[in-house]
């Protein structure tokens, strides 16, 4: 079964990824945990995302149409990069989520994907 | 019932009293005779609620528990009424309920029938995954939530084990009961792994494993205690109880105060606690006076080992490999498979141990994080930096705790300058 795996990441983790003292471990955690996926063989997709600030987010309501500069929701944490995961059941893909090193500082959400 | 009307707050600490020091023995007492836990379950929270009603207004009882066991049994006599379609059952129920004994001076003495529920929750027929769950829930009264955090299971899921357990339980007609002898010792094993199960991983032997990475320690060893208590010449009961007992003595030392992980070979003796050492060396000389020797007293005898550390200044590292290897003997789990080649790298060298992972077999370890820290602390000794540079990765992508992989993204940073 696909469980997708939603990074949200705070701030601070967000400046981890350019920050010279921090950049190393922080990069170094992810293609670690990348590796073990890919490993395990159980990652089916998943990418890093670009911070919130280079986010746009687009609604087409009544037929206006409305760009903002910005993410979806304005939340502390935010989507900072996601998997795809193929495993036998939700415990499978909670025990990957508790190994993200974001469960550590932000959260790691799982959802099922729809079978279409 | 005397005691004058006291005020909610006496009321509820005397509930919550009765609540931590008799809830496993009530609930025991009560599901050994209705045979259904969800049943007992329901009775005696109701009579808890009805205790926290009723107790501001006529004052605590003299006899909490016993207020409490009549309130439950009640409830239970007219669950069972409404159920059975004749009634019949409800009589015979009535009168196993009623045989609470009343001693001398008049303090209601009801057997402890807590060793029947141990067993009745890791009966066979219970599935694997949800017998320690069933423990934690019945016994001690945790909620779902708390015990699927503990698991990394979700609540909602967790909670549908329970319930498919406990009607298993009733609807299978599973026995309250002691096992006889000829089931004994597989039955109390049942029991003993599904307590360790709450424990987690009772070793720190490997740099860069998490002993306890999950878990709910302190619960575990008040299980611990409770078997071995209630079993004293049980050899594997007093072992498990060591065991857990020597691996919680050395928390304080596992990290600094920053939090920062260390590894066993460099703690700090000092913080490591001295009265739990003494406890899990007395409880572990109580299970070798038994003769019986087993798996959980083997893996006590090794953290004794480590524990001697503090003494002797040194780790006598020829007695845990052979400790290991009879382990291996009768319990080759793959902890036990990757603890041996941790001694073997100490007593033989890093290439000896390699040759001893490379049994392992590969599926077994897929996920399995404390092979991949061993291996890549091997590789790196033995100077094969690139293969100790993914195994390092490998051990990074599978560890659980920010702190472990911190400490392992700082030894595969030494390998580049080395």
């Amino acid at each position: 079964m696909k469980y997708t795996v939603l990074i949200y990441e705070t701030p601070t983790e967000f400046e981890a990824r350019t920050d010279a003292a921090r950049k190393d471990a922080y990069w170094g955690a992810y293609r670690a945990y990348t590796q073990a996926l890919r490993e395990a063989g159980v990652m089916v997709g998943g990418a890093a995302l670009h911070p919130a600030g280079s986010a746009t987010t687009v609604r087409q309501h009544d037929g206006n149409r409305k760009v903002q500069d910005g993410p979806y929701a304005e939340a502390k944490e935010q989507l900072g990069g996601y998997y795809i995961l193929e495993v036998p059941d939700l415990d499978s893909a909670l025990e990957w989520a508790g190994r993200c090193p974001a469960s550590a500082t932000g959260a790691v959400e799982v959802r099922p994907n729809l079978n279409m | 019932m005397r005691g004058d009307p006291v005020g909610g707050g006496e009321a509820f600490l005397a509930a919550e009293l009765a609540a931590r020091d008799s809830y496993g023995r009530l609930l025991a007492y009560l599901a050994a005779r209705c045979r259904d836990l969800a049943a007992a379950e329901d009775a005696l929270s109701d009579a808890f609620c009805s205790a926290l009603r009723a107790w501001p207004r006529t004052g605590v009882p003299e006899r909490p528990e016993a207020w409490l066991l009549t309130a439950a049994r009640r409830r239970l006599v007219d669950h069972h009424r409404r159920l059975t379609v004749e009634g019949e059952a409800a009589p015979q129920l009535a009168a196993a309920l009623a045989d609470a004994q009343v001693d001398a001076s008049g303090r209601d003495v009801f057997p402890d029938e807590r060793l029947k529920l141990l067993f009745a929750c890791a009966h066979p027929a219970i599935d694997e995954s949800a017998r320690t769950p069933l423990m934690l829930q019945i016994v001690l009264g945790l909620d779902a939530g708390r015990i699927g955090s503990a698991f990394v299971v979700s609540p909602a899921a967790m909670s549908q084990r329970l319930v498919r357990a406990k009607s298993k339980i009733r609807d299978a007609r599973i026995r309250f009961e002691i096992p006889d002898l000829t089931e004994w010792r597989a039955r109390m094993h049942s029991v003993l792994e599904a307590i360790y199960a709450a424990y987690g991983t009772a070793w720190d032997d490997i740099a860069g494993a998490d002993a306890q990475r999950r878990g709910l320690a302190s619960q575990a060893i008040w299980f611990g205690r409770l078997a071995a208590a209630l079993v004293p010449d049980d050899a594997e009961a007093q072992g498990l109880l060591a065991l857990m007992l020597h691996c919680e003595a050395r928390r304080a030392a596992r990290r600094t105060s920053s939090g920062a992980y260390v590894p066993l070979d460099r703690q700090d003796v000092g913080l490591w606690s001295r009265p739990m050492i003494d406890e899990a060396e007395r409880v572990l000389v109580a299970a070798a006076a038994c003769g019986r020797p087993g798996r959980f007293q083997l893996e006590a005898a090794i953290q004794s080992v480590h524990a001697h550390r503090a003494v002797t200044h040194r780790t006598d590292w020829e007695a845990i490999a052979l400790l290991y290897a009879g382990l291996l003997q009768i319990a080759p789990t793959v902890g036990a498979r990757v603890g041996y080649a941790a001694a073997l790298a100490e007593t033989r060298g890093p290439a000896v141990s390699l040759d001893e992972l490379e049994r392992v077999p590969a599926a077994t370890v897929t996920t399995y994080q404390p092979y991949w820290a061993l291996r890549a602390s091997l590789l790196a000794r033995a100077g094969s930096t690139k293969a100790a540079r993914e195994a390092y990765a490998r051990a990074i992508g599978l560890s659980e705790d920010g702190a472990v992989r911190a400490f392992l993204l700082e030894e595969a940073a030494r390998l580049s300058t080395a």
